[in-house]
C-alpha cells in the first residue's frame, strides 16, 4: 500500500524523523483555520500541498506557497478537486514554509534483484531520483543494508558519506537515517523515501517530503488499515475485498474469473489478444478465486464481476490441479442458483473453460444443467476468442 | 536424474500436523514421494497417520534428519511462524527447503535469505509462496498435482502455480524431467537462473520452458544468463501484458513499478537472447512441442 505524503510524515514523526510542522485539510476553510493557528505560533507562511499518490505535483500546480490564512484558503480552494494525472485531490497538507539551504535525497527500499535492502543517498535532492540517476549517476550512492545487521549510527554515517552529504549536515542526516530505518523495519515498509531531505539556513536537517510503501503481506501483524483510503478505492474493489476476493478493476468489457494469480494474469492477456480481432475488446477485471473454487466463492465472484456495468460477457477460466473440475462445475451451477435466489438476474453470457483434473466430468455437469447463459469452450485460447466475440456483439 | 528432487530424496514436512501439512503430506505419499516424518514442537514423540502410513513427529528439523535421514523439507507452517521454521531448517543444514506458505512479509523472507547466505548457502531454499517441485515418476515435494503429467525430457521453471499445472498438462504426452515452482513473491530463494543452470547440466533434460510474470527484473537477468550459458533450447512465456501500473496482481511480487517490471520488457529481453516466447500458454506449449519433435 502506498501512503499519502501526510500519512508518511505522520509515521516519520512517530519515529522521531524531523518534519516541518504540518496538518492535513479536506476543505479550504480547514486550510485557513490551520494557517491561522500556525500564524499564531509564529509561522504565517505555509505551503499548500495536494495529497495524491503520484509524482509531479509541483509541475501540475498542486503545490503553492501561501502568505497567511486568506491566501491559504484561496490556494486550497484551487487545489482541492484538481485532477493530477488521473488522481483527484481530496486533501491538502498545510505545512509551515521552510527556508532551504540545500536539498538532498535519502531512502531505504527493498532491493529485489539482490534479495536484500538498500539505501539510496544523494547530495542532489528535490528532483525525481531517476532523473539524477540519468543526469548525474555519480552523485547517487547505493549502499546495501543487511536485514541481519540493519542500520546503526556507524552504518548511517557510511550511507550519508557515500551520498556525499556535506559535513555540516552529515551528523543530523545520519540520525535521521537511523530513525527512518527503524520506521522502515518496524512498520514492514518496502519503501521509505525522504525527498528532499533539506538543510535549513539555521542548520537543521528536515524531511520536507516523504513517500512510504507498506507491505500488504504484513497486514496480519500491522495496523495498516488505518491508512486505507476509501475515496481512492474503486467501489467494486472495496466490495470484493469485503468478500475476501482478490479483484482488480480494469477498463475492458470481458469479466474474468480464474484460479491462480498467474493463470488469471495470462487469461487477461489472452482475452486482450483475442479482442484485437473484435474492435479492441479488453478484460474488465482481474479476479483470482484461488484453489478452492467453492459454489459460494464462485457466486460471490460472479456477483462482483457482473456488478461492473461495462461487463458484456464473462469468461470463467479454471484449470483443475488439485481442485477438481466437477466441483467447479457444481459450483457454477449452484452459484447461478444462488444469484437467482438473491434476485440477481444474470443475462450476460458466461463462457466457461474447464481443463485438467476431472475436466470431462465437469463439462458433463454443465452440459446436463443446460444453463441458458453458459457456453463451454474446451481450450483457453478458443474460450477467450468466444468471450471477446460475445462481448463485442453485446456491446454493439 | 532430474534436478533438486530425485527418487532418492527423503522428505520431511515442517508443520505436518496442520491441515495443509496433513492434506499435502498424504498426496505426496500417494504420488510415491518418500515422506519420512515431520515436525511440530508441541507434538514431538507422537505419530501421525497419512495415506495409510504411520509417520513420526519430531520436535525439530535436526531431530528428524538424525532419525530418518531426511534431506528435503517442505514448509507448511503458517506465515507468522515461517521465518522461524526456515531458520531452523538452515541451522540444521538440510540441503533443500521448499517453502509453500503464502503471505509472508518480505522483511521475514529477506531476513531468512540473508541468514542462509551468512551460513554459506548450505540449504537451497525454494519459494516462498510456491507450489514446490515435481520430478514426475520420481518424487513430488509440495502441492503440484502428481497426476497431470508424465516423466519426460522437458525442464520447467515458473513463478506461477496454475500456469505450471497448465503447461505440465498441455505437454503431458511429452513429459517433464522436473518442474520447479519458484514462487511469485518479490524475494525468493531459488531463481530462474538457478534452475536454468541446473537444467543445462541435467542429462535427462533436453529442452526448457521458462514462465515469468510482471514485476522485478528476474526474467531480464535470466535472459542474459541464457545468452551466455544455456545451449539447450529454451521457450518462454510471460504473463501480465494487460496489467496496469502500480497494482498488485494476486502475487505479492507481480507489480509494475513506474516503467520497470513490464511484460513487454521481459519478452523483448528473452527474445533478444534467442528465446522463443509464446503469446498464450498453448502457443508456448506448441513451440516446445516443435522443438522436441524436430530434435
Amino acid at each position: 500500500m502506498d501512503l499519502f505524503e501526510y500519512q508518511a510524515k505522520e509515521l516519520f514523526a512517530e519515529y522521531g524523523v524531523p518534519v516541518p510542522k504540518d496538518k492535513v485539510a479536506s476543505t479550504a476553510a480547514e486550510a485557513r483555520d490551520i494557517t491561522t493557528a500556525f500564524a499564531a505560533e509564529g509561522s504565517p507562511q505555509v505551503v499548500v500541498k495536494a495529497q495524491v499518490k503520484t509524482g509531479g505535483r509541483g509541475k501540475a500546480g498542486g503545490v503553492k506557497l501561501a502568505d497567511g490564512p486568506s491566501e491559504a484558503y484561496e490556494k486550497a480552494e484551487r487545489i482541492l478537486g484538481m485532477d493530477i494525472k488521473g488522481h483527484t485531490v481530496h486533501k491538502v497538507l498545510i505545512a509551515e514554509a521552510t527556508d532551504i539551504k540545500s536539498e538532498y535525497y535519502l531512502s531505504f527500499l527493498l532491493d529485489r534483484a539482490n534479495r536484500t535492502f538498500m539505501s539510496i543517498c544523494s547530495v542532489e535532492g528535490g528532483v525525481e531520483i531517476e532523473e539524477v540517476a540519468h543526469s548525474n549517476p555519480d552523485a547517487i550512492a547505493r549502499v546495501p543494508v543487511s536485514p541481519l545487521t540493519g542500520v546503526n549510527h556507524a552504518k548511517a554515517l557510511e550511507i550519508v558519506r557515500a551520498g556525499r552529504i556535506p559535513e555540516e549536515a552529515a551528523e543530523q542526516a545520519a540520525v535521521l537515517a537511523e530513525r527512518l530505518w527503524a520506521m522502515f523495519t518496524d512498520e514492514d515498509a518496502t519503501l521509505a523515501e525522504v525527498n528532499p531531505m533539506v538543510l535549513t539556513p539555521d542548520g537543521r536537517v528536515l524531511a520536507l517530503d516523504g513517500k512510504v510503501t507498506l507491505d500488504d503481506n504484513a497486514g496480519y501483524r500491522q495496523d495498516h488499515q488505518r491508512f486505507a483510503d476509501a475515496s481512492a478505492t474503486d467501489p467494486i474493489e472495496a466490495r470484493a475485498k469485503e468478500k475476501h476476493l482478490n479483484y482488480v478493476k480494469l477498463d475492458g468489457q470481458v469479466g474474468i474469473i480464474g484460479n491462480g494469480a498467474g493463470l488469471v494474469m495470462s487469461t487477461l492477456d489472452v482475452v486482450a489478444y483475442a479482442g484485437e480481432q473484435f474492435g479492441g475488446i479488453r478484460p474488465a477485471n482481474f479476479l483470482d478465486i484461488g484453489g478452492g473454487a467453492s459454489a459460494e466463492v464462485m457466486a460471490n465472484g460472479l456477483e462482483i464481476v457482473l456488478s461492473d456495468p461495462s461487463v458484456t460477457s464473462v469468461f470463467v477460466n479454471v484449470f483443475g490441479g488439485i481442485t477438481a473440475c466437477d466441483a467447479v462445475a457444481n459450483g457454477i451451477v449452484s452459484a447461478l442458483d444462488m444469484l437467482a435466489q438473491r434476485g440477481e438476474h444474470v443475462d450476460r453470457p458466461i463462457v466457461v473453460r474447464l481443463d485438467g483434473n476431472k475436466a470431462s466430468e465437469g463439462r458433463a455437469i454443465l452440459r446436463e444443467a443446460s444453463l441458458a447463459v453458459v457456453e463451454q469452450v474446451d481450450t483457453m485460447d478458443g474460450a477467450a476468442r468466444r468471450a471477446a466475440e460475445l462481448a463485442a456483439a453485446k456491446g454493439a | 536424474m532430474a534436478i533438486f528432487l530425485t527418487a532418492e530424496s527423503r522428505v520431511l514436512i515442517q508443520g505436518i500436523t496442520g491441515s495443509e501439512g496433513r492434506k499435502h503430506g498424504a498426496r505426496m505419499l500417494a504420488a510415491g514421494t518418500v515422506v519420512v516424518g515431520g515436525t511440530n514442537p508441541r507434538k514431538a514423540g507422537q505419530t501421525i497417520e497419512l495415506n495409510g502410513a504411520s509417520l513420526p513427529v519430531f520436535g525439530t528439523v535436526a531431530d528428524t534428519m538424525a532419525a530418518t535421514g531426511a534431506d528435503v523439507s517442505v514448509v507448511f507452517v503458517p506465515e507468522n511462524g515461517t521465518k522461524g521454521a526456515v531458520i531452523e531448517a538452515i541451522d540444521a543444514e538440510i540441503p533443500l527447503c521448499i517453502v509453500i506458505t503464502e503471505g509472508i512479509p518480505v522483511h521475514d523472507t529477506a531476513e531468512f535469505w540473508a541468514y542462509a547466505t551468512q551460513k554459506g548457502n548450505k540449504t537451497r531454499i525454494v519459494g516462498p509462496n510456491c507450489p514446490g517441485i515435481a520430478s514426475p515418476g520420481k518424487s513430488n515435494a509440495g502441492i503440484i498435482p502428481a497426476d497431470i503429467t508424465t516423466q519426460g525430457r522437458i525442464g520447467l521453471v515458473s513463478k506461477s502455480g496454475t500456469l505450471t499445472y497448465q503447461m505440465m498438462y498441455e505437454l503431458r504426452d511429452i513429459g517433464f524431467s522436473t518442474a520447479v515452482g519458484i514462487g511469485g513473491d518479490p524475494v525468493i530463494g531459488t531463481t530462474h537462473i538457478d534452475c536454468l543452470r541446473a537444467f543445462q547440466d541435467d542429462p535427462e533434460t533436453s529442452a526448457i520452458v521458462m514462465i515469468g510474470e510482471i514485476g522485478g527484473d528476474a526474467e531480464e537477468r535470466a535472459a542474459a544468463f541464457i545468452e551466455q550459458n544455456v545451449t539447450k533450447p529454451v521457450v518462454g512465456y510471460v504473463a501480465g501484458f494487460t496489467a496496469p501500473e502500480g497494482k498488485t496482481m494476486g502475487h505479492a511480487g507481480a507489480i509494475i513499478s513506474g516503467s520497470s517490471g513490464t511484460a513487454q520488457a521481459k519478452k523483448e529481453a528473452l527474445e533478444k537472447a534467442g528465446v522463443r516466447v509464446g503469446k498464450t500458454p498453448s502457443e508456448t506449449a506448441a513451440l516446445i512441442r516443435d522443438i522436441i519433435r524436430s530434435a
